[in-house]
């Protein structure tokens, strides 16, 4: 039981830490901010919900998915129909030519809710299908993909090329998905009205709770065999292979936890917002995902939390403010945290500690240094 | 369809398979350029869209050049400009390769995020520079209008001109890669770097010479389609997932596969559109794509290169 503590809350550092999130999220934002802010603050951490993934996938085991927004959206649409379907019921809509169906299928001369939908008008399956659709998915393609030993690049080509199928399908079966304008004008869950100030407080409460307990399971699933087993795989695949571990299953595992932590970040990203849209979906959301990751140092959980506020909170501000600056600094930021900071924010104090400290000492005391001899070959361990 | 003749029947064949073979060379046109870039030395250059993009708008600005200060060079001019966007994208794609590319030939994955964010980058010094709005470079008489070899045929002149443009490029790459000693050290570089390092061959040279080529490839085709469409700071984005598609689909290492892929998607695309509305023609051939590279992820033509 104590191995089990200690698993999932770290050493003292990782405490610290997670008690320096905690006190962020649940007290200084909710005490600092009006509502309006705070709904925006609780719309950024839905997204860290896939950094999250993205560290276990990416920075841990090293796939590189560039289709997490195809699981964002899958969860998402899941939840939305669920409340599109609450929304629609036949006294709201009796103006529709035919009642009780959501308005866009009614627009498009739908006559019966398509079968795929009626599911949907169930809680329980909605929120299953919020994590089961997005990993059944991922499970698909992860089988297919790390059976025959296909990562890399291509993988990463592969899964950008689902989140262009995935947006423009959606975008081509306007009476079955809503289109491009998406899936809007969400109300009430099971009666609940979900734009009110309290539900927003609520709502913003519970995905705090939800990442907290995210990063919990991520530190008690990454100190253990688990974590020490996608770590090689990024490492050295090969040896791992050679030891008799079955490589792709572990893969496949990572990318359906990642894509379950998507679908449940879309679904909060729903209930908060109000709406997805095929928008949300697509290429370019999909890689700015990797940014929030990658930002925040892609080995690190709680540096995906930080990523992710910092990349969204620095893009509302700037395209409020200067939008022509805001897409140059974007792409300054991919190359920047590449070149510069491949471990993100939770790597630049590492940096200083490896290198700014051993360098001040220098100019303090002039003496035998040992610490350029062993600078180098970090350096060169990282470009390679 | 019973109500056409045979003869009206006939013109609708010629001409979907003429759209089919238009679509190819503009798809192989994309691909080339990443066909170097990406196929043989296995850089994934995100910004390749936005090398064409370049090209299309130093097509733009030739062509405001030329109708500003020189007028009688107006019919003669597209040619030059071709020639221009080549060497304006193979030195912006030097400037690359020298201050990103080459520190990470390394660390694929890093690439990848680099030139996306050398994308984003791009994208916004062109609509810094060339606004918002689509542009269109005036081009000269003779590309305009079309062939009528019969009252129902109509076969556009630009179309002809891009696929003539798409086979001598193709024509110059193979030959380039196949016949000449800097393409035989290009594909030795690839093969193996550290003995092509050890018979002499400069590998770093190599490396910086072939990802401009591919760039200045790039600028040729976005100076090719600025006959066929109206140029836009995202014109190049729209492109990317097709143009990897095309190479990854054929084989990376091979260009007969690129080709080959060329053709094949750009004929189930047209036939698909025909029959399925919009952009679910597009998705329906796309799930295709990506099925088969699923079940065959070395793609159509793999190389004989063991990673």
């Amino acid at each position: 039981m104590n191995k089990l503590i200690s698993r999932i809350l770290g050493g003292k550092n990782e405490l610290a830490q997670f008690g320096a999130v905690a006190l962020l999220l649940l007290l200084v934002l909710p005490l600092s901010l009006d509502i309006f802010r705070l709904n925006l603050v609780g719309k950024y951490l839905t997204y860290s919900f896939v950094a999250l993934g993205l560290v276990i996938l990416w920075g841990k085991a090293g796939v590189l998915s560039l289709g997490q927004g195809v699981f964002f959206g899958l969860g998402g649409y899941c939840m939305a129909m669920f409340l599109k379907l609450e929304a629609s019921d036949p006294i709201a809509t009796k103006i529709q030519s035919t009642p009780g169906i959501p308005d866009f299928m009614d627009w498009n001369q739908l006559k019966a809710l398509p079968a795929f939908w009626v599911p949907f008008k169930h809680l329980p399956f909605s929120l299953m299908a919020v994590i089961v659709l997005p990993s059944l998915v991922a499970l698909i393609v992860g089988l297919a993909m790390f059976k025959r030993r296909v990562g890399g690049v291509y993988f990463a080509i592969i899964t950008q090329a689902m989140a262009l199928i995935l947006s423009l399908g959606i975008d081509g079966n306007q009476g079955y998905t809503g289109g491009r304008n998406g899936i809007t004008d969400l109300k009430t869950l099971l009666g609940w009205d979900i734009r009110t100030k309290h539900a927003q407080y609520v709502l913003y409460f519970v995905t705090c709770g939800l990442i907290l307990l995210t990063i919990l399971f991520g530190q008690w699933l990454l100190s253990g065999k688990m974590g020490k087993m996608l770590v090689a795989m990024r490492d050295r695949e090969d040896r791992v292979r050679f030891s008799g571990y079955d490589v792709s299953a572990f893969k496949i595992f990572a990318f359906c936890l990642a894509a379950a932590l998507a679908g449940v970040g879309g679904a909060l990203f729903v209930l908060q917002v109000g709406f997805i849209s095929p928008s949300l979906v697509g290429i370019v959301p999909s890689i700015e995902m990797v940014i929030f990751a990658a930002v925040g140092g892609k080995n690190s959980l709680y540096g995906a939390v930080y990523g992710t506020l910092l990349v969204n909170t620095g893009k509302s501000l700037f395209s409020e403010t200067f939008p022509q600056l805001w897409l140059f600094l974007m792409g300054g930021l991919f190359i920047a945290v590449v070149v510069l900071f491949p471990n993100g924010v939770a790597g630049i104090g590492e940096m200083l500690k490896k290198k700014v400290l051993p360098g001040l000492g220098k100019l303090q005391t002039v003496g035998p240094m040992v610490t350029p001899k062993m600078a180098t070959p970090a350096t060169k361990g990282e470009e390679s | 369809m019973s109500h056409y003749s045979a003869s009206e029947l006939w013109s609708i064949f010629i001409m979907q398979g003429f759209s089919g073979l238009s679509l190819f060379s503009v798809l192989l046109l994309m691909a080339l350029g990443l066909a170097i870039i990406f196929g043989q030395m296995g850089v994934v250059n995100l910004a390749h869209g936005e090398f064409m993009a370049l090209g299309a708008y130093i097509v733009y600005l030739c062509s405001e050049i030329v109708h500003n200060h020189l007028p009688a060079l107006v019919p003669y001019y597209f040619i030059i400009a071709i020639g221009v966007a080549f060497l304006a994208a193979a030195l912006v794609g030097l400037l690359v390769e020298w201050s990103l590319i080459r520190f990470l030939y390394k660390r694929p994955l890093d690439t990848l995020l680099a030139t996306w964010g050398l994308s984003l980058v791009m994208q916004q010094s062109f609509r810094s520079i060339f606004g918002a709005r689509e542009v269109t470079p005036t081009l000269p008489d003779w590309l305009m209008g079309s062939f009528k070899p019969t009252a129902t045929i109509d076969i556009p002149i630009n179309g002809v001109f891009v696929m003539g443009l798409t086979l001598l490029l193709t024509f110059a790459v193979w030959a380039f890669m196949y016949r000449s000693r800097i393409g035989l050290q290009m594909r030795a570089t690839v093969q193996n770097r550290n003995m092509s390092g050890a018979v002499g061959i400069n590998t770093k040279l190599v490396d910086r010479f072939t990802f401009c080529l591919g760039c200045g490839i790039a600028g040729v085709a976005g100076a090719a389609f600025t006959t066929i469409g109206s140029t836009g700071p995202d014109s190049g984005s729209r492109y990317i997932v097709d143009t990897f598609l095309v190479v990854v689909f054929g084989g990376a290492a091979s260009l007969l596969g690129t080709v080959a892929s060329a053709f094949g998607i750009a004929q189930g695309q047209s036939v698909c559109e025909f029959f399925l509305q919009g952009t679910m023609g597009k998705v329906a051939v796309l799930l295709l794509i990506v099925t088969v590279l699923m079940i065959r992820p070395q793609g159509l033509f793999p190389g004989k290169v063991r990673s």
